[in-house]
């Protein structure tokens, strides 16, 4: 079982509710994908809007929520978010972004350093998304952080594990949950990274897009469950030449 | 006097708590929301004695889809 500071979790696939076409799709997709952690983000109240509520979509027993600070561009604004999230959510848990560019959203290191120091000393239990940067990973856990969540590739972009070398040496050495988040693109790419032993993996845009969410939510949860157990089953090695699988002996001779 | 909620200027009475804005003003129900009035978080149990001031810039948050 996967535990992150005091939660225990038997599904090691987290799920986010943004991109979905409708809610009844969203709450149909969570379901189906067994995860027990979902991200949402925060936004001012549509006065005109007042129903408008994400939330009970999302009120199943087996559901935590994971408010994130999308939207902030420093350490100063994420703590900000994260203590309206815990007054609006009544949780402690925050998922610490802070992207300030547009374009590739790439994670500032040094502010969310900065935020991961101060949301710790404020008993928030932190899981911040950065770069694939080993470095970095060590100074979260100085810092206090609950987990770390490194990228595939860019938010959004289903390109994949296109870190790969850089998760495999963040992995050998945290000593906290790490959870890859964003970039995910299809199940195998889920499965790969269960296998290379990630704790958990984050996926959002490659179910909330596809033709078929819940579908795609359940394919995601089949691979992540593979992966894992491909990961504590203990791969094979790789060799460089081949390594017969049959007795190469030469019956056909005289 | 004159207040702010998300940007969207509003009337109140005089004396009106957080408490009061939210259900006789606005009327949304507190739950899954957040206040904080001139950037400055006002926790749940402050809401019925917490009084508004002219000009104030409230803001109201509440969660969204995200990942």
């Amino acid at each position: 079982m996967l535990k992150i500071a005091d939660k225990t979790f038997s599904s090691r696939l987290f799920t986010g509710t943004g991109k979905f076409n409708s809610a009844a799709q969203m709450e149909a997709a969570l379901l189906a994908s067994g995860s027990e952690l979902v991200t949402v983000a925060l936004k001012r109240i549509d006065l005109k809007d007042t129903e408008d509520d994400i939330l009970m979509h999302l009120q199943h027993s087996h559901i935590h929520l994971l408010p994130n600070t999308s939207g902030v561009r420093t350490a100063k604004e994420a703590v900000f978010a994260a203590q309206l999230a815990r007054e609006a959510m009544h949780t402690n848990w925050i998922k610490l972004e802070i992207h300030p560019d547009p374009k590739y959203l790439m994670p500032d290191p040094i502010e969310t350093l900065k935020a991961t120091e101060e949301l710790a000393k404020l008993g928030f239990i932190v899981l911040p998304y950065i770069h694939a940067d080993p470095v970095l990973c060590k100074r979260l856990e100085d810092a206090g952080t609950a987990a770390v969540m490194p990228l595939g590739s860019p938010i959004g972009s289903n390109k994949g594990l296109r870190t790969i070398d850089f998760l495999e040496i963040i992995i050998s050495q945290s000593n906290v949950p790490v959870i890859i988040d964003a970039g995910i693109g299809s199940p195998s790419d889920a499965a790969k990274a269960m296998e290379i032993g990630a704790d958990a993996v984050l996926v959002n845009t490659a179910i909330a897009v596809s033709g078929n969410p819940a579908v795609m939510a359940e394919a995601f949860k089949i691979a992540v469950q593979a992966g894992r157990m491909a990961f504590e089953a203990q791969l094979g090695l790789i060799h460089s030449q081949a390594v017969a699988s049959s007795p190469l002996t030469s019956f056909l001779d005289d | 006097m004159e207040i702010t909620v998300n940007n969207q200027a509003y009337t109140i009475d005089e004396s009106c708590s957080v408490a009061g804005m939210l259900s006789a003003v606005l009327q949304i129900s507190g739950d899954g929301i957040a206040v904080a009035v001139n950037q400055s978080i006002v926790t749940r149990p402050e809401w019925p004695r917490h009084l508004l001031r002219a000009g104030d810039q409230v803001m109201l948050i509440r969660a969204t889809q995200g990942g």
